[in-house]
């Protein structure tokens, strides 16, 4: 138990118990930490979009103030979604042969078109509509290197008549509603990628994808709360209090669902007991303890639940101060619950043998390319362009054209 | 007027009447029945246009990405092995000739090994029927297996399994693959195109019974091919053709009499084959395996 700890910094022989296939028997799971934040960072994006989807579609007013971070968050990770997956793989410069000539019932080659489709089709699209008033008028106001990248984001789309503008907030709240699904299906066939796989009995099972989908959201709205707090503190800005408190009960309420799901499937696995339990179970009790048990059970769930769930009921009588603290530690926990639970589905899913016989270790290495250099830069990638995208679309020095991203207002517009 | 005259009007009509007539009378044989026939054979040859440009498409596969020599011809057989369990002796001559033929990385990566299983007795007064399962396969058993891990007195049964592809009906590695890049040939061989697999270990994942790998050298996918370059030459392969007590039965489906060793091996053994809850439909069959040989 205490091996499983330490395996992930130190090397702790043995590396192998009772008897695993030959082919299983490697130094290093074939798919290690690059594939453990793939579905990881694909999960904020999906997240991140509900939570402005609940700004535009769902008309959640208090929400107003992170409806822009949110969808630029959803952008920032959405573009490095895929780096994991593509520095894994044997030939990554053939890997356009994933969409050139994709193996229509593979999950994986389905992906490629869900990302573009999700890419192109949705966050673009709903980002430009969003900003495309802004940018005509910050290209008119800024000059140098602003004012040239604003003036190319407009596409030369300069008309701003309220015609032009009730269009924009028209076709964003359609892509928005399109979008839904869209963010749904995209976390959905990451799980489906695993879900799939009927060979591993830790995988292959079809509440995954809702898995996925719940836990998805719920830490793309958990990141939503700690970039929305960070934000207001660098700014020295006062935190929206309102904002907060709804974002936090969604994510209370998703976080319910989330736990609820997980917890029904181990109480199927249990009661059905097959042939597959055994390890399973082993592997849940010994070698995945801390991970799972301490990291996604005790601190990603069972305490946020209790933090969040005590605010529901109390949360008047809690002052201000204890209440932001109280929401910190809840979304960073689910933050850090959400990244083991990517840890115990793709590495658990590796550490025993399809034998059903032994189990294999992981030690993972400080460089290379599967190390915890290069896992470190690829999480802290997004949050670099997501902190340029903010400069560069989030500034304070920017006045914002102020339009409402809620259906009444367009419907008000278009009818003008 | 007169040319408005209802007289004239019916000559006119009468006189467009007569071409459509005609056509209708020169092509008499265009009934409804023979216009159906006509489009359903049309709807026919549409849809069958696939499946034959498929079966076309992965008789070239064939030959893009394999060995197999010119003037094989894939459609015209269908390679199949067969295991008898109970004349493995361990000797691991199949997995080493394997490595060698195939060029198989050194380390734990292999196309073909052998297992061994010992099944111990019960304690006296456990109640048990049999006692614990010990496997073991020491370098994929390419140089034979030591003592045992119990007291010889203690073992209820022991005996050797040689693992391979299982050539499954309903491959998963082939379902899972995002570029098509491993396939099933007609003839009945799972193979892999080395010049197009991408890498990602999906198919390996997705095996159930473990006989892929990555090859740290092309990083690309590898598995058993029933030694494809030497079973479209007429050869058999290589673990058959080194194996001393003819534990592996290999032939050709689509030609073989009723003498032929793997119609012999149907007719005189009760199979089994591993794996069968998943549904992946196994063609390599054991015969004299135990219940506890996953």
């Amino acid at each position: 138990m205490i091996n499983e700890v330490t395996n992930v910094v130190l090397e702790v022989m043995p590396r192998f118990e009772g008897y695993v296939y030959p082919n299983e028997a490697a130094p290093q799971p074939l798919w290690s930490v690059l594939i453990v934040l793939y579905p990881y960072i694909t999960g904020l994006v999906a997240g991140a979009f509900i939570m402005a989807s609940l700004v535009r579609v769902f008309k959640v007013k208090a929400l107003d103030p992170v409806y822009r971070l949110s969808l630029l968050t959803a952008f920032a990770f959405l573009l490095c979604a895929p780096l994991p997956l593509l520095f894994h793989l044997g030939h990554p410069e053939r890997c356009f042969e994933v969409m050139m000539t994709p193996h229509l019932t593979s999950p994986m080659a389905i992906f490629g078109f869900v990302y573009a489709w999700y890419l192109m089709a949705v966050l673009l699209l709903e980002l430009w509509f969003d900003y495309r008033q802004d940018f005509v008028e910050w290209s008119q106001n800024e000059s140098g290197f602003r004012g040239i990248l604003y003036r190319a984001f407009t596409l030369g789309v300069t008309d701003e008549s309220e015609k032009a503008v009730a269009l924009d907030l028209k076709l964003g709240w359609i892509i928005s509603i399109i979008g839904i699904p869209s963010a749904f299906l995209l976390h959905g066939y990451v799980g489906f990628i695993f879900g799939s796989v009927k060979a591993n009995p830790w995988w292959g099972n079809p509440l995954m994808p809702i898995i996925f989908i719940l836990s998805a959201m719920v830490s793309g709205i958990a990141l939503c709360v700690l970039n929305y707090m960070v934000l207001t503190w660098v700014r020295r800005h006062r935190l929206d209090m309102r904002c907060l408190d709804a974002m936090c009960m969604f994510l209370f309420y998703a976080l319910v669902i989330d736990a609820a799901v997980e917890g029904l499937d181990w109480i199927h696995r249990i009661y059905s007991a097959e042939e597959t339990f055994q390890t399973l179970r082993q592997l849940a009790t010994e070698k995945l303890f801390w991970t799972l048990n301490i990291g996604q059970a005790l601190l990603g769930t069972a305490t946020p639940l209790l933090l969040l769930g005590t605010l529901q009921l109390i949360r008047k009588r809690v002052p201000d101060l204890a209440r932001k603290r109280m929401y910190f530690a809840s979304a960073s926990l689910i933050l850090l619950g959400v990244l083991a639970m990517r840890w115990n589905v793709v590495i658990g899913g590796q550490l025993f043998s399809k034998s059903l016989r032994g189990f294999m270790s992981y030690k993972m290495e400080p460089w290379g390319m599967e190390g915890w250099l290069m896992s470190g830069i690829l999480l802290a990638l997004p949050f670099i362009i997501l902190t340029v995208m903010v400069k560069l679309f989030l500034a304070e020095r920017l006045q914002e054209s102020g339009h409402v991203p809620q259906a009444e207002e367009i419907e008000e517009a278009v009818e003008v | 007027m007169n040319d408005l005259s209802p007289t004239h009007l019916e000559s006119a009509t009468a006189t467009t009447r007569t071409p459509v007539q005609t056509i209708r009378r020169s092509g008499a044989h265009l009934t409804r029945r023979s216009v159906l026939a006509k489009i359903g054979a049309t709807l026919a040859g549409v849809l069958a246009a696939p499946a034959v440009r498929t079966a076309k498409a992965a008789v070239q596969k064939v030959f893009v990405s394999s060995g197999a020599p010119k003037g094989y011809d894939p459609t015209k057989h269908k390679w199949v092995m067969a295991l008898d369990v109970n004349r493995c002796i361990g000797c691991g001559l199949c997995a080493e000739a394997c490595k060698k033929e195939n060029h198989v990385p050194e380390g734990h990566y292999f196309r073909t090994w052998i297992e061994r299983y010992v099944i111990t007795k019960p304690k006296p007064g456990s109640g048990a029927s049999r006692g614990e399962t010990l496997v073991d396969c020491p370098n994929g058993g390419m140089h034979g297996f030591g003592e045992p891990p119990v007291p010889k007195e203690d073992i209820l049964h022991s005996f050797f399994v040689p693992k391979l592809c299982n050539l499954c009906e309903h491959s998963p590695c082939v379902q899972v693959c995002p570029v098509g890049a491993t396939f099933d040939a007609p003839d009945g061989a799972v193979l892999i195109d080395p010049k197009y697999c991408i890498g990602c270990g999906f198919c390996v994942q997705a095996c159930p019974y473990g006989c892929r790998f990555l090859n740290p050298v092309t990083k690309t996918a590898e598995k058993c091919t029933l030694c494809y370059h030497r079973i479209t030459r007429g050869l058999k392969p290589a673990c058959v053709e080194v194996c001393p007590t003819q534990t592996r039965v290999f032939g050709d489906l689509k030609n073989a009499g009723p003498e032929d060793p793997i119609q012999q091996f149907y007719q005189n053994n009760r199979v089994q084959a591993l794996k069968p809850h998943l549904g992946t439909e196994p063609r390599v069959f054991y015969a004299g395996i135990d219940k506890e040989v996953r």
